[in-house]
């Protein structure tokens, strides 16, 4: 299909895919909680998601309340500080962020915008959310166990995290960890194999892969990546329940625990680092490549403009996710792993620095000569943007071995991470929210409360990590809970840390905000217009909005153009919706 | 269009900071000073970068905001523009990437005349071992610790009979003389970290890793962990002092042999 007929034809092709016959739900049992419905599975995902968000931020208050004045609140134990850190960074990265752009956004929004009536097998999908719900009980539950929940971090490195010296280590926490995420994996898969098979499977006559809009091409390589990376953190995680209840030695050498030589003997801790990276790297893109999608749409519904160069931003989508299964083990440059792999690891870990700089261009480009709305969603793609580039740049520093040796394990890296896959990917999700919940609700949110909720928000962020990496030049190591006595760390690095938590308190409270105009727009929200952002996506063309169960009412649609047609010269209007048989872009007749 | 303000205010500020942050890494005292020139290096392209997109964002921002009678312009692609702001990227990243790799081997490549150290780590303390008269360290192995042989040396090793043990004391380097560092851990993942020698390296149990430097000046220095090790980790700290020659061996001289410290 060539350029100009991927952005429109009249030719469409026969139907592949027959018009499904759907499970009606009968009951308010089957309807709204064992629901079968996509978009219902959506709001689950995501409002069990917000909850237990809620607790990782309740616990990134409680670190700072540690960091920023140390001896305040003396509940805050050792114990208890690195079982904040570990299960923050636990629920921000898998139950959270994984959670939302899969779960949430990938539920909702896949079958809306490729014109499907619902995933391809909803029932496993019903299954899936059940299966998040359980691992996020499991995680909750092990606050209340012998001993509290794991406090080895995030990253559950062996030998330590299934020893005494670990809070959790030997009591029952690493064990509920282990088995909330071999829950999740189970429950992820269901749902992965979904979404990818329901992008293939099931889209409406008209949309061609090159026709999808971004957010599915992000949503879609996404679950392709976790769908081959989440298997190496499933292994990981039950060779290492071996070791803890089975007195298996896969990850465990000959070691003595405080003067007693222990049963372990002849395993390996830094192949568990190898498995859990060859996850945890491409878990980065995981939730990176649904945020650089659903940004995109939102950059160019928002700025009336064309995507800048689509082809180049589906091809940085497929690249940097099959890339990013060969730079794992550039968080373990100082492991102790062979060194020579430093050379191969930094080469291809800046080579992925070329994808992700086009794409960063032409979210830029589109804005350049556009007619930028400074709606909320807008706001807050140009936050992501900033904080993107921000941590990205960072990255080049800690991706290039020989420049990470000084940084690495320091607060700089913790600035890092936190700007990039923590800091812009929320941003994606609020300007997503703002904009598709009018799609969900039918109201739109209150502006008033969007703007303090975004300027707080941003400029908060902003000022938490990026003074944060000079914490780490200073060179004060991460995963501490105060400075302690340290002749290199001058006086005033406290009071920059006290800086920083009273910024992460006010960012806190604005999430507060945040919850409370979703909450209340339900009801008091203003009545939205059925296109009210005047978008080209199938999602806000259904004929019901919000869209009811089936979707389409009685004709599925039929895709005529690509789903970028914004200010096309000639047209009657400044957007074109995908399913528009409409005019020709000026130029562009078919032959 | 308080957005655009703010954009440039976050480039400005953010660069302000850069320049006036007192907070700056430690004056080194090692030979790694090719790692501040890659990291400095660093700073200045990525700086550059950062402020060239951001400002271009907001004068983006300003230029194009919606006004009544505005249309964007219709402009799917643009080959050329896009092929050369790949070529620049890729030029840009080859000239990160380049000098970091110089500076890898060389980090990965320790010097002949360098004389191995062994540091033993354990939750949470740092002990050490010297060679003796004879330069070189005798075995060990894991299994072989007890109270009394807290390093795990193998007595039936004349190599290590002669070794010197240092029980969490500080260890002393004399300066100018590269030092091959041993790694050991006998329990869990540490981390031997020193800010001002800017090398640091993981200690993993079951195997030795390695860094290696030369000390550069004189003084005392802060031993920390950086692998989380447990509720000990931010506790488990210690001290490297570097002496001129003759200081070390002095304090060499006082610090008992393995054969020794078996005996009483």
């Amino acid at each position: 299909m060539d350029e100009a007929n991927i952005r429109a034809s009249k030719d469409i092709p026969p139907a592949e895919v027959a018009d499904v016959e759907l499970y009606h739900a009968k009951s308010f049992w089957t309807k709204y909680v064992f629901s079968q419905d996509a978009k219902v599975i959506a709001i689950q995902y995501s409002g069990t998601a917000a909850a237990i968000g809620f607790v990782a931020l309740v616990l990134s208050w409680l670190m700072r309340l540690q960091l920023g004045f140390p001896g305040l609140a003396d509940f805050i134990t050792i114990e208890a500080y690195y079982q904040f850190v570990t299960i923050h960074g636990m629920i921000m990265v898998v139950y959270l962020l994984t959670a939302v752009f899969l779960g949430g956004f990938g539920n909702y929004l896949i079958p809306l915008m490729v014109g499907a009536r619902d995933m391809v097998f909803p029932y496993i999908n019903m299954l899936s959310f059940w299966f998040y719900f359980l691992a996020v009980v499991l995680l909750v539950v092990s606050f209340f166990v012998p001993g509290g929940p794991t406090g080895a971090g995030w990253t559950l490195y062996p030998p330590q995290a299934i020893l005494s010296g670990t809070p959790g280590g030997s009591g029952a926490g690493i064990i509920m960890m282990l088995l909330s995420l071999i829950v999740f994996i189970i429950g992820f898969t269901m749902g992965g194999l979904n979404y990818v098979v329901t992008v293939l499977q099931g889209r409406a006559r008209g949309m061609t892969l090159m026709r999808l809009p971004l957010s599915v091409w992000g949503i879609f390589t996404a679950s392709v990546m976790a769908l081959l990376a989440f298997p190496a953190l499933l292994v990981a995680s039950v060779m290492m329940l071996f070791d803890r209840l089975l007195g298996t030695s896969f990850f465990m050498p000959t070691l003595i625990e405080m003067g007693e030589q222990l049963s372990y003997g002849g395993g390996s801790p830094i192949m568990f680092q190898h498995l859990f990276w060859f996850f945890g790297h491409p878990e980065v893109y995981i939730v990176a490549l649904p945020a650089f999608g659903i940004v995109s749409d939102l950059l160019s519904t928002h700025a009336r403009k064309t995507i800048f160069g689509y082809r180049m931003m589906v091809w940085a989508i497929i690249g940097i996710g099959g890339l990013s299964f060969i730079v794992w083990a550039h968080h373990m440059y100082v492991s102790g792993m062979n060194p020579y792999f430093g050379f191969f690891f930094a080469t291809t870990t800046l080579i992925i620095a070329v994808p992700t700089a086009i794409k960063v261009y032409n979210w830029v480009l589109t804005l350049w000569r556009g007619d930028i709305h400074l709606t909320i969603p807008m706001l807050f793609s140009l936050a992501f943007i900033v904080t993107f580039v921000n941590g990205g740049l960072t990255g080049l520093f800690l991706g290039n071995v020989v420049v990470d040796v000084p940084l690495s394990d320091t607060m700089f890296v913790v600035a890092h991470f936190h700007m990039v896959m923590g800091v812009a990917p929320l941003m994606v999700i609020f300007g997503a929210i703002y904009h598709w919940y009018p799609n969900v609700t039918g109201r739109m949110l209150d502006e008033a409360m969007g703007k303090w909720h975004f300027w707080v928000t941003f400029v908060g962020s902003y000022l938490i990590f990026f003074p944060m990496h000079y914490v780490g030049l200073v060179g004060v190591p991460r995963r501490y809970p105060e400075l302690g006595d340290s002749a290199f760390i001058p006086d005033s690095v406290q009071m920059l840390n006290s800086f920083i938590s009273l910024a992460a308190f006010a960012v806190g409270f604005a999430q507060l905000l945040f919850i409370y105009n979703v909450i209340t727009s339900l009801r008091r929200g203003k009545i939205a217009e059925k296109n009210p952002w005047r978008a080209t996506t199938l999602e806000w063309q259904t004929p019901d909005m919000p869209p009811t169960h089936g979707n389409w009412g009685d004709e599925l649609p039929v895709v005529y153009r690509w789903p970028y047609d914004y200010s096309v010269p000639g047209a009657a209007e400044d957007f074109i919706a995908q399913n528009d048989p409409g005019p020709q872009p000026a130029g562009e007749t078919k032959t | 269009m308080a957005i655009a303000l703010v954009l440039v205010l976050v480039v400005v500020g953010s660069i302000v900071f850069h320049i006036f942050s007192p907070w700056w890494w430690t004056p080194i005292a090692s030979n790694w000073g090719t790692i501040d020139a890659t990291l400095t290096i660093t700073f200045w392209i990525t700086g550059a970068v950062f402020a060239a997109v951001i400002l271009f964002l907001a004068w983006c921002v300003y230029r194009y905001r919606h006004t009544p009678g505005r249309v964007a312009a219709y402009q799917p692609e643009n080959k050329k523009l896009e092929i050369w702001l790949t070529v620049v990227t890729g030029i840009g990243v080859a000239a990160l990437l380049a000098p970091g790799l110089v500076v890898w081997a060389d980090y990965v490549t320790v010097p002949d005349d360098a004389v191995e150290i062994e540091v033993v780590a354990l939750q949470w303390q740092w002990n050490y071992r010297l060679p003796g008269a004879d330069g070189k360290l005798g075995t060990v192995d894991n299994r072989l610790i007890t109270f009394e042989n807290p390093l795990g040396i193998n007595p039936g090793d004349k190599a290590g009979l002669d070794d010197l043990v240092i029980e969490a004391d500080a260890l002393h380097l004399p300066i100018g003389q590269p030092v091959k560092m041993l790694l050991r851990s006998i329990d869990v993942l540490h981390d031997y970290y020193v800010p001002e020698f800017r090398a640091k390296m993981d200690m993993v149990p079951g195997t030795v890793t390695y860094f290696w430097f030369t000390p550069t000046r004189t003084g005392t220095f802060e031993v920390l962990c950086a692998e989380l090790c447990g509720v000990g980790h931010s506790f488990m700290r210690g001290e490297v002092i570097i002496d001129t020659e003759e200081d070390f061996q002095i304090w060499r001289d006082e610090q008992e042999t393995f054969a020794s410290l078996s005996e009483s």
